[in-house]
């Protein structure tokens, strides 16, 4: 495949549509129902045990258009929250005790809003998680945004799918791999990644292709030895993420022939314990228009949480929500195959 | 039948146990153990089962290994030389074997 530099969305792809992507993903009879495969574990149906993080996508707007994106975010999208949305998080958020709150985009940073939710969510006194694409820290109009994070102790996780040039260039677009470096050099400069700064620096490692990721400690070793050698880079935890098959990862499934064989190894490798700690059991998320979903990949398929609970952040209900009944597809397989897959990494 | 050789059938690798399932037990057991993180990695494992798939040309282990290595973190430029070592040491074995043509050849000529 080619590199991207427009999402499907603005190439008006079926295969932009979660409508489309859902008739995809059901359409695979041979494999069980993600939701009865669940349920033969004996525990009943998937279901929230509470919320310890409050996952805000600030927008589809991303300055990289990355070949496994799952939100086809890019530089065409206009999706994005207001400030009267990021209000309505933070009065949601104030009325309960969710300890943290992970951004995520497109590129968060390029919500012109920004910069006031991180600093109104920090006077919550709430833990702040930014997910950065890295090259935005360099970029023009942006590069004050390491000082910001440092000052407010923001916790930030970026993903690198590799520690070679062309791996990450592969996935990610030409050149993304040095303006990374450059990024991680003044993240490290400020503290981040650096023991006893408390500012803590995690890397993302996504599969470039149709398989699982390795090892997490095993690969976190590898990235520190070669980045370290290399560049003087350090960093604090290495998080696998498995691909999920939506979006523009699906596209890539399905235009090189390995959507089935991908399907099939995903379902053959559903890890029990990878289940019982999917992500979802402890986040909600919150849309750019403020419509909430059990995960950030379900909020792609426009998911929403289940009948009978609130769908908006004005109707947010964290009793009601804490303890709701999960909405799962195909998808979920995904995040349950061998060591199990999340925002945070593996979860066995 | 088609082909001898079809995708599919190494997901039925198992199938082998039927008409003898405690041997093939006792097989994937052994094999499980063997890919294990050890003395040796599960990547330089991988990587050492990619040149050997190569060695006996077996395009079912070629399919698996080549996953199994990216699975376990390898790079292109690694598999590549692992395929490499296969080749060489295929190779040198051929060539090394020309010193008995070589004994042969000085036994039986003038």
């Amino acid at each position: 495949m080619t590199a991207r530099h427009k999402s499907m969305n603005a190439f008006g792809e079926t295969l932009a549509l979660a409508n489309e992507q859902l008739k995809i993903l059901s359409q695979t009879e041979r494999l069980p129902q993600f939701a009865h495969r669940f349920e033969q574990l004996g525990e009943g149906e998937l279901a929230a045990t509470g919320i310890s993080i409050f996952q805000v996508n600030l927008g589809k707007l991303c300055n990289q258009v990355c070949k496994h994106c799952h939100v086809d975010a890019g530089p065409d999208r206009r999706e994005i929250m207001t400030r009267e949305t990021m209000q309505l998080c933070l009065d949601a958020l104030s009325k309960t005790d969710i300890a943290t709150v992970d951004l995520t985009g497109g590129a968060p940073e390029m919500n012109p809003n920004f910069r006031w939710f991180v600093a109104e969510i920090k006077k919550l006194n709430r833990h702040v998680m930014v997910r950065s694409n890295l090259t935005i820290l360099v970029a023009n109009g942006y590069t004050d945004l390491p000082e910001l994070f440092a000052q407010h102790g923001v916790e930030v996780i970026s993903s690198l799918p590799h520690y070679t040039p062309t791996n990450t260039d592969k996935q990610r677009g030409e050149g993304v791999f040095e303006r990374s470096i450059e990024a991680m050099l003044r993240l490290n400069q400020l503290g981040y990644g650096v023991e006893g700064s408390g500012l803590m620096f995690n890397l993302v490692y996504n599969p470039v292709g149709a398989f699982l990721p390795p090892n997490q400690a095993s690969l976190e070793a590898d990235y520190k030895r070669e980045l370290g050698k290399k560049f003087g880079i350090k960093f604090n935890r290495l998080y696998t993420i498995t691909n999920m098959p939506i979006s523009r990862f699906l596209e890539y499934l399905l235009v090189s022939g390995n959507y089935e064989s991908y399907m099939e190894k995903l379902v053959s490798l559903f890890n029990p314990a990878a289940a019982r700690n999917v992500m979802c059991r402890t986040t909600i998320s919150v849309g750019w228009d403020g419509t909430l979903y059990d995960c950030d990949f379900n909020q792609m398929l426009e998911l929403t949480t289940g009948a009978g609970l609130p769908t908006h952040i004005k109707a947010f209900d964290a009793t009601l929500l804490s303890k709701r009944k999960i909405v799962t597809g195909q998808h979920c397989y995904g995040c349950t195959a061998g060591a199990g897959s999340s925002c945070g990494g593996v979860t066995t | 039948m088609e082909t001898y050789y079809n995708p599919s059938d190494l997901a039925k690798f198992a199938s082998m146990g039927e008409g003898n399932k405690p041997l093939m037990d006792k097989f994937f057991s052994w094999y499980n153990d063997v890919f294990a993180e050890g003395a040796l990695s599960e990547r330089e494992k991988a990587l050492i089962a990619l040149a050997v798939a190569h060695a006996v040309q077996c395009p079912y282990c070629i399919d698996a290994y080549t996953q199994g290595s990216l699975e376990k973190g390898a790079t292109l430029e690694q598999m590549t030389e692992a395929v490499h070592v296969a080749a060489a040491i295929r190779g040198g074995a051929s060539l090394v074997h020309g010193v008995q043509m070589k004994n042969v050849y000085h036994k039986i000529s003038m």
